[in-house]
């Protein structure tokens, strides 16, 4: 078995240990939904559906001053080496749970009162840290949707690896590593909205890896900006002309 | 508005800082306005606002807006406007103040699947909206053909003082009904609606492009210069 940190620091698939995997976010991937989103987050493979605000039903599930988050984190039965289940496993609800709570602070909920959005993550191929890549995911889809947001929520993982701390652990440091750390932010405010802990670290290790998962959260941002701005945008320049 | 600044946004990003007033899709933290949409922020005397490029239909007062009848009770029409929120038409309006539910048949007036034109005449926070009918052009739509476009872009398919509109019926010899909450009605010869529906699809296509009006003029083959 390779070691996963090798004598020259490299992790078993190439990275440094502060090396994020290859990132690829494309906005507006279905028609059908209002807001969409496709993550390629190492070979993780991730589409975000976002619909609503709609009307809520059952209606008694309404709240008179603001909307309804519902989320769905869902793996296809062919996105690990065996076949899934696709009845939702325990560890499914809860991350549909975490992932409701890290996106719920970034949207404006109290501007859409007695309806419901729904976010859908579908994941397509999973590879360690799908929970990060979703919610990016999920956050771009959002924004394409319009639904009036405080920031975008950007997400990322460290952890220990062999003894080190590392950033964007996969699959397999995921599993033969000491310890994991998901972390979601609001970028520009500086806000924490998601944030786990499943392993042991010392409190050196803990800021190390916290520091490590900020930074990686803040890329993951300039690549959910291009994202939007490619796909409303282009490279254009703004319009002089009045509109109304 | 030659002193106006403007930018592409997404949410979170800082619009403005210092003294200004908020008008829309802007959040204010301290001195610092974030932009809560994506669209093009503008930074103005007036104040500060993000025109949005995507986003669901909000009534307001005022609004028109084409709507399709879902549904009925004694008392009301359930009208689906192309919102989060369903519409109310109560039948009083329609029938006059001596509406009576065991005499009158709402079905004589608006079936389920009729297309009407109205305007919201009360709507917030803690209720659904409610239409009126009353005023000229609004009511039932009995023919025509209809397009939806994303709410966000209504404005740019209207134009300035309506030009963009103006240029399309002009060209194509077809009446639009736009309704504030993206549906479009188009009535007038097979031709000119297919034309129209180009038209309408181009600018929701190109909303932000700056050489719009020009685009939908080559497209619809009016002679540049030509005043709508």
């Amino acid at each position: 078995m390779t070691a996963l940190i090798n004598e020259q620091g490299l992790r078993h698939d190439g990275r440094r240990i502060e090396d994020l995997r290859p990132i690829k976010i494309e906005v507006g991937i279905l028609k059908n939904a209002n807001g969409s989103a496709y993550i390629e987050f190492g070979k993780n493979k991730i589409i975000a559906a976002v619909y609503g605000p709609k009307e809520v039903h059952p209606k008694h599930m309404a709240l008179p001053d603001r909307a309804v988050l519902r989320c769905r984190y869902h793996m296809s039965p062919f996105s690990t080496d065996t076949r899934k289940n696709p009845a939702p496993s325990r560890r499914e609800i809860e991350i549909s749970k975490v992932v409701r709570e890290a996106l719920e602070p970034a949207i404006m909920i109290n501007d859409y009162p007695r309806t419901a959005i729904d976010v859908f993550l579908e994941v397509l191929q999973s590879d360690g840290g799908s929970r990060c890549a979703g919610i990016n995911a999920a956050s771009v889809a959002l924004a394409d949707a319009g639904i009036n947001m405080r920031d975008l929520v950007s997400a990322c993982a460290a952890g220990k690896v062999g003894g080190q701390v590392v950033l964007d652990l996969d699959d397999t440091e995921d599993k033969e590593g000491q310890a994991d750390v998901p972390v979601a932010i609001m970028p520009n405010f500086d806000q924490v909205t998601l944030f786990q802990l499943d392993g042991i670290l010392t409190q050196e290790e803990f800021k190390k890896a916290f520091g490590f998962a900020l930074g990686g959260c803040r890329k993951l941002y300039q690549l959910q900006k291009e994202a939007l701005m490619k796909k409303y945008f282009g490279h254009g320049e703004p319009i002089v002309e009045e509109n109304e | 508005m030659p002193d106006v600044k403007r930018r592409y946004v997404i949410p979170g990003e800082v619009v403005a800082e210092g003294n200004h007033r908020p008008i829309a899709n802007v959040l204010r933290v301290g001195e610092k306005f974030y932009s809560t949409r994506v669209g093009m922020a503008e930074v103005g005397h007036e104040g500060v606002r993000v025109i949005p490029l995507s986003g669901p239909y909000i009534p307001r007062v005022d609004d028109l807006v084409v709507g399709k009848v879902v549904d009925y009770s004694a008392f009301a029409w359930e009208v689906d406007i192309n919102s989060c929120f369903f519409a109310f038409l109560p039948a009083q309006s329609v029938f006059g103040r001596d509406f009576s539910p065991a005499e009158d048949t709402l079905t004589s007036k608006f079936a389920i699947g009729d297309i009407l034109a109205a305007r919201v005449i009360a709507f917030d926070r803690t209720r659904d909206p409610l239409l009126g009918i009353a005023g000229p052009g609004l009511g039932r739509i009995p023919r025509g053909e209809t397009v939806k476009i994303t709410p966000t872009k209504v404005p740019r398919l209207i134009g300035k003082r309506g030009s963009m509109i103006r240029t399309i019926e002009m060209a194509t010899n077809c009446r639009l009904t736009i309704g504030q909450n993206g549906v479009v009605v188009v009535n007038g010869a097979p031709e000119g609606v297919v034309m129209s529906i180009k038209a309408i699809k181009l600018v929701e296509e190109e909303a932000h492009s700056a050489d719009l009006t020009q685009k939908v003029q080559t497209l619809l083959m009016v002679p540049a210069g030509a005043q709508a």
